[in-house]
């Protein structure tokens, strides 16, 4: 009986490294290795035709100094920004939706959409819309008086107009869906206890609502940080090629430029380690504090 | 409510507080006509955020439909006259669109299938089976789930430069078939199911393949829907990656390839917006029809992930 046993355990374990196999394989082959392999090119010196070159932490060093870096660090910085403004946005929607409302899946198909089309049509359907003379933004602000901007040529207006685009994806999107699903689970008792103590809608909110969508909300906020450190590359790659004057391009597009336009590859794997390290930081910090910030029932 | 019955069978016992019942009453009906009010104010800030959500499309659609001297015109007409649908068309021709459907279709089927398939056996084996180092091969899957996209891609693309790789569809299909977030998913859920039905199957003499696939599965149906959906729009809305891999038109995906016309055709608008449509409809009408499905996959996928 005890062989019997011992023998299915060891079967077990053979089953479980054959299952796990093929997957494994990738893993290894597409994850694990290449991060090695980027942090040990991140030392080196390769255009790809000729012989790599260990440079030691020289790349490191010229990004530290490359002025450049730091612009496109601030112009990332600068659209992540945004993060809060689309939570927010996603919230009061969700607010709006959570009530007993005739034809409420029809708003939600509708403001789905833009999040589901997401994509380089919806980049090429707002290039069009901010055209300075013809596109549809500056044609209704001409019509109240207003002349508006030359949105994706301007150095002081292409983030915000990226940053508009992006809220317009976002407040119908994911995270509006995620906070619907979590005020579903705010007891209803709860508001009634305060309604019979007197609260108004304000106070309930700030003393029920909030509090129980804080996981949700550190949730979204923490993977919006941290997709925003790589994000913003196929806007500005079709909308505005990272200009004017570099003024839109981001991190992530520092990298694609680095690596498969002047084939710098140990630079941009310097760069992406970069990026890696403070993603890092962000989860460890995430993992260290987070249930502090967090309000769980 | 209970108040309410309560408020009544004071009204049969004592006449005094009826006057009281009165200012219920009063009270009641004011806050039904408050509630009324927020409701049409509810509906109307609702319409009002819609309307901004839909105009861009309408403007698309009625862009496309025009001759390309009306684009110009000034104030804009929304409904174009002539309708000019041999846009379409010309869009149709002007890159090979058929072309662009096909190859996203079937990268996106075979990197769905390939990581539906990898990473429900490996979330099997993790979620059920014991092995020595299980548990620590576990945790370093989900160390990597935060590694920035860029880290690892510059070693694949130069891994697949080297194996000759580089313009071909195995570039677009292979490193996508393997995913630690899909694993991890899908593990969180098995954890969750219960554990009679597989022992019954054991009992009955079931392998551990078929209870995988018999009994595991099916019982999965939800977290492996989600991740289909999930990969399958990634997939399909992948930029970067098929940017970097692929230089011939004839292998490029719908993203790339929209955007290469885009570079072709940088300023006629009508011809662009036609395009765009094109890419754009039948993920609309995909998503339109399946709203309820998208939603919960959404919530699933957060909850479980």
């Amino acid at each position: 009986m005890k062989r019997f046993f011992s023998r299915l355990a060891s079967n077990e374990s053979v089953a479980g490294y054959v299952f796990l196999l093929p997957n494994f394989l990738g893993f290894l082959l597409f994850t694990s290795l290449p991060v090695l392999a980027s942090l040990v090119l991140s030392f080196m010196d390769w255009d790809i035709l000729t012989p790599p070159k260990f440079v030691g932490i020289t790349n490191f060093i010229n990004l530290f100094h490359d002025k450049l870096f730091w612009q496109y660090v601030g112009n990332t910085v600068y659209l992540m920004a945004n993060i809060p403004l689309c939570m927010i946005g996603a919230l009061l929607v969700a607010l709006l939706m959570n009530q007993k409302l005739r034809g409420i899946v029809i708003y939600r198909t509708i403001y789905f959409l833009p999040s589901v089309c997401s994509g380089v049509a919806i980049c090429l359907l707002w290039r069009w819309l901010y055209n300075p003379d013809f596109g549809l933004i500056n044609t209704m602000l001409s019509q109240v008086g207003i002349q508006g901007p030359d949105w994706l040529s301007s150095t002081a207006w292409a983030k915000p107009a990226l940053m508009l685009m992006g809220l317009w994806g976002a407040v119908g999107g994911m995270n509006m869906i995620l906070y619907l699903a979590a005020l579903q689970g705010v007891p209803p008792e709860l508001y009634e206890a305060a309604e019979i103590d007197g609260a108004n809608a304000w106070q309930k909110f700030k003393a029920i609502t909030l509090p129980y969508l804080s996981p949700t909300t550190f949730f979204i906020g923490i993977m919006a940080v941290i997709s925003g450190f790589q994000g913003g590359f196929m806007s500005a790659f079709i909308m505005t090629g990272g200009g004017p004057a570099g003024s839109t391009t981001t991190i992530e597009y520092y990298i694609y430029n680095n690596a498969y336009q002047w084939f710098k590859m140990g630079y941009a794997a310097s760069i992406a380690w970069v990026l890696f390290i403070v993603v890092l930081l962000i989860t460890l910090f995430n993992w260290r504090f987070g249930g502090k910030l967090v309000q769980y029932n | 409510m209970s108040s309410m019955q309560n408020n009544e069978a004071q009204v049969i016992n004592r006449a005094p507080v009826r006057a009281n019942s009165d200012a219920y009453i009063r009270s009641r009906k004011r806050k039904l006509a408050r509630e009324r009010f927020l409701k049409t104010i509810t509906h109307l800030v609702l319409i009002i955020g819609g309307v901004s959500m839909i105009i861009p499309f309408l403007w698309m659609l009625s862009t496309s439909l025009k001759e390309p001297g009306a684009v110009f015109t000034f104030p804009p007409q929304w409904i174009p006259k002539p309708m000019m649908w041999e846009n379409y068309a010309r869009a149709w021709k002007a890159v090979p669109f058929g072309r662009f459907y096909l190859n996203s279709i079937f990268v996106a089927v075979c990197v769905t299938f390939g990581q539906v398939f990898t990473s429900s056996l490996a979330a099997y084996s993790f979620a059920r089976l014991h092995f020595p180092g299980r548990d620590k091969l576990f945790l370093c899957y989900l160390a990597t789930m935060m590694i920035p996209g860029s880290v690892t891609m510059i070693p694949v693309f130069i891994l697949l430069k080297t194996i000759g790789w580089i313009d071909t569809y195995w570039a677009l299909i292979v490193p996508g078939i393997f995913s630690a977030y899909g694993t991890f998913m899908l593990r969180q859920f098995f954890m969750g199911l219960p554990r009679d039905l597989e022992d019954a199957a054991k009992i009955d003499g079931c392998s551990l393949f078929g209870i995988y696939y018999r009994v595991i599965l099916p019982l999965s149906l939800p977290a492996l829907a989600t991740l289909t959906t999930f990969t399958f729009m990634g997939s399909w809305n992948s930029f970067m990656w098929p940017l970097i891999v692929i230089n011939s038109m004839e292998l490029k995906t719908l993203p790339v390839g929209l955007a290469s016309f885009q570079g072709l055709y940088t300023t006629d608008w009508t011809l662009l917006m036609a395009g765009s449509i094109i890419v754009l409809l039948p993920v609309l009408i995909v998503f339109i029809f399946n709203q309820r499905f998208f939603v919960k996959g959404i919530q699933l996928g957060a909850v479980k992930g």
